[in-house]
């Protein structure tokens, strides 16, 4: 019970990191900035470990193990209740999950940043910002409440900001951050609005007093607070609409999009909506809101993927639809599969934007895959690490992909909430994702060179950057074997693990594989393997194989022939210029031609600026009465007695 | 001895100080503004003396006493303005005093 009574420590470390960093870096070697920041992530990750220990031994009772440090702000009445917050955290099941993933993937993006950072101005500060992250990203996984965790999920923001912008000489470095910024604080304005709507509907915000009141609710107060926390989720977890920042986003040095724009913040939205489980549950409403959102984006969004040509686009559309299965899944009521793929997705997704950053680092800078291609031999690790990141995501069997996909295409199917459509988006999704996937590999590894090979010297990435990648992958590969029981008709393990948390929403996860009775373990693994998410996998690898390796000449043709679509699908819908047009230019319209030239420069500047004139007009008025004549003085001060006195007599009546 | 009534004191100091304001402001020369301003002075003497003559009282007298120092010091102190003036200026006109004029 060493760390547990002392969990602040965990947070405590990465801040630390993070100043250390940032007020010293600059006069010290790049040798003692990394020992300092990843010095500071591998005992954060140590006390998670710790801490989990410890947590192990607590019996059911004590979880959750809340923290409570002390009385952050209290404001109003006595009664009916204060508003009162807590600098409180908790430990459950979900947050030993997000911990770990949080801290050991962030431990190994740090390890890679020092190699792929090494020859970047302002190393020191992009190690202060990676571990100010880590701080607040933690603060978000272990809040006891909505308002702790809204200041981690503001620093994460604050975070991501910093570091879009990290190169900000580069002018679509900075608009991408403050496109970042400004998207997601449209879904936060919905997140505090919930959250006020949560303490006036429970009087509290405490996780663990809102859930026992939950029951007592009206199912529409239960679904406005849902969606409008859902709508934070949707900025942050950039789902539709909202998703437009998350691309640009990758104008960010490589290991940013990797542990914050993949692996972690991205996924604070579905840790949000997995956390306030217990409210969603009875919310049918916005349960379908959620499953809905999720498996659009899913579809769409892999359907952008299909044919952008920028290795690091190509991710992001990819991130933004896997954050969509994970909707998807807390939508139709599989919370644990959501984290679930919440965790595999952070291995594999983190370990293919390492190794893209490896790609990029070995080309030089390059990102256009079109200018890429035969890479395999060359850099061999990072060629087999994404291969296995791939296989992964595209759900190939005994993959990590592969259970946590199936665990959530399975809940679609037949989960508590389940629809045909639902099902089928998430269906032709992961098609495509292993399409453009594996189009991705192709086009970068294999074929003909089409860079000027005397120019680019491709080399294979330093071993700080490759041990990292090579971790990720084994834990791409194994990382979702906890699940493996589930095929033979035994308990999921991850399932088992997180069932306390959900355990009070009603009907959470349905076990399914329990369901069929009568199917022996034998049945249910071929059948688990010979499912259609297996079956669109496989699909999607072959036709990417028949694309860009056997025809390469097909996919010209076909973007040819359905030019319009094709047209339609590289510009990204257009949404961009959509937005830019209903929502930008009017707004800018706005801003410019009232805002800033009648409000600001007229009513505000006009009030300054008028004071200050009448103030000189008076004043150049008054000072002719200083002309420096001496006789006009005498005669001023012979006025002024003769003033006085008529005022002492005839005005006060000064009596004799 | 019939006594001259108060107010014939009063009247004539009350004349003698309007002489000396409107000599302030009119008259040029400063040297005339300073006796002018002795007139004035002078002119309040006599309304105390004839105050406290009238009310057989001597605070008026030990009043005069005060203006009397006050109007020496102010002769020496304005006298030595005057003849600084005089070196500067070359004249003795108040006009001519105007460094600080816009």
């Amino acid at each position: 019970m060493l760390l547990l009574n002392h969990l602040w420590i965990i947070l405590a470390l990465p801040l630390a990191g993070a100043a250390i960093n940032g007020l010293l870096g600059k006069l010290w070697p790049k040798s003692a900035v990394n020992s300092v920041a990843i010095g500071s992530v591998v005992l954060s990750f140590l006390a998670v470990a710790e801490t989990v220990r410890e947590f192990c031994n607590l019996a059911p009772s004590q979880i959750p193990f809340i923290g409570n440090y002390f009385t952050w702000m209290i404001a109003g009445e006595a009664t009916p209740h204060p508003f009162r917050v807590d600098f409180a955290l908790q430990v459950d099941q979900l947050t030993v999950v997000m911990l770990l993933v949080v801290t050991f993937v962030g431990m190994l993006i740090h390890i890679y940043s020092t190699g792929y950072m090494a020859h970047e101005g302002g190393y020191y500060r992009f190690f202060s910002y990676l571990n100010l992250f880590m701080f607040f990203m933690l603060t978000l996984v272990m809040a006891a409440n909505l308002v702790v965790m809204f200041v981690g999920w503001e620093g994460v923001g604050l975070c991501s900001y910093l570091l879009i912008g990290f190169w900000f000489l580069k002018k679509s470095a900075t608009d991408a951050g403050k496109k970042a910024f400004i998207v997601t604080r449209i879904g936060d304005f919905g997140f505090t609005i919930g959250i006020l709507l949560v303490f006036a509907t429970f009087g509290t915000v405490a996780f663990g007093e809102i859930f026992p009141l939950a029951s007592q609710q009206s199912e529409t107060v239960l679904t406005t607070i849902c969606l409008l926390l859902f709508a934070g989720a949707v900025g942050k977890s950039a789902q539709l609409p909202l998703y437009v920042w998350l691309p640009d986003a990758m104008e960010g040095p490589t290991p940013v999009s990797a542990l914050i724009h993949a692996a972690t913040m991205v996924t604070a939205g579905v840790y949000m909506v997995a956390r306030m489980s217990p409210l969603f549950s009875r919310a049918p409403v916005a349960m379908f809101v959620v499953a809905i959102v999720g498996a659009v984006t899913a579809f769409y969004s892999a359907t952008i993927g299909l044919v952008q040509t920028d290795i690091k686009k190509v991710l992001a559309y990819s991130t933004v639809s896997q954050l969509g299965y994970m909707f998807l899944a807390c939508g139709v009521g599989a919370y644990a599969s959501g984290i679930f793929h919440l965790m595999t997705h952070a291995f594999f997704k983190g370990l293919l934007f390492l190794a893209a950053g490896s790609v990029i680092h070995a080309m030089g800078g390059e990102q256009d895959m079109m200018k890429m291609g035969g890479l395999r031999k060359k850099i061999p690790v990072t060629y087999w690490t994404m291969l296995i990141g791939t296989l992964a995501i595209a759900g190939i069997p005994g993959f990590a992909g592969f259970f946590s996909k199936d665990d959530i295409l399975e809940a679609a199917e037949a989960g508590r909430y389940h629809h045909v459509v639902l099902f089928v988006l998430g269906l032709v999704g992961a098609g495509l994702t292993s399409f453009y996937m594996f189009r991705l590999v192709f086009l970068t590894f294999f074929g003909q060179p089409r860079y000027d090979e005397h120019k680019v010297h491709v080399h294979e990435s330093p071993k700080n950057m490759t041990i990292p990648l090579m971790i990720l992958a084994f834990l791409s590969i194994f990382g979702g074997w906890f699940a493996a029981p589930r095929l033979v008709g035994r308990m999921d393990y991850f399932e088992k693990f997180l069932a306390p948390v959900f355990a009070s929403s009603p009907g959470g996860d349905v076990a399914p594989a329990a369901a069929e009775a009568g199917a022996t373990p034998a049945m249910d693994l071929v059948h688990a393997l010979t499912g259609w998410p297996v079956i669109v996998g496989i699909l999607g690898l072959l036709v990417a194989w028949w694309f860009y390796i056997k025809n390469p000449e097909v996919p010209k043709r076909l973007a040819k022939n359905i030019h319009a679509l094709y047209l339609l699908l590289l510009n990204k819908y257009y949404v961009d210029e959509i937005y830019a047009a209903l929502i930008v230019r009017p707004l800018l319209w706005i801003s410019t031609n009232v805002l800033w030239q009648v409000v600001d420069e007229g009513l505000i500047d006009g009030t300054v600026n008028g004071t200050a004139t009448v103030a000189r007009e008076s004043g150049s008025q008054a000072r002719k009465l200083q002309s420096g004549n001496t006789r006009s003085y005498a005669a001023w001060v012979i006025v002024g007695a003769v003033a006085f006195t008529a005022l002492l007599f005839g005005i006060l009546g000064v009596k004799r | 001895m019939s006594a001259v009534p108060i107010s014939y004191y009063l009247v004539l100091s009350a004349i003698l100080f309007g002489l000396g304001v409107v000599a302030v402001v009119f008259k040029r020369n400063i040297i005339t503004i300073f006796m002018s301003i002795e007139l004035m002075l002078n002119a309040v003497n006599l309304a105390f003396v004839a105050f406290a003559r009238a009310h057989n009282q001597l605070d008026g007298l030990v009043f005069v006493f005060f203006v009397i120092v006050v109007a020496a010091a102010e002769a020496a102190v304005g006298l030595a303005i005057v003849i600084m003036l005089a070196q500067n200026r070359e004249s003795l006109n108040v006009e001519r005093v105007n460094l600080l004029k816009l």
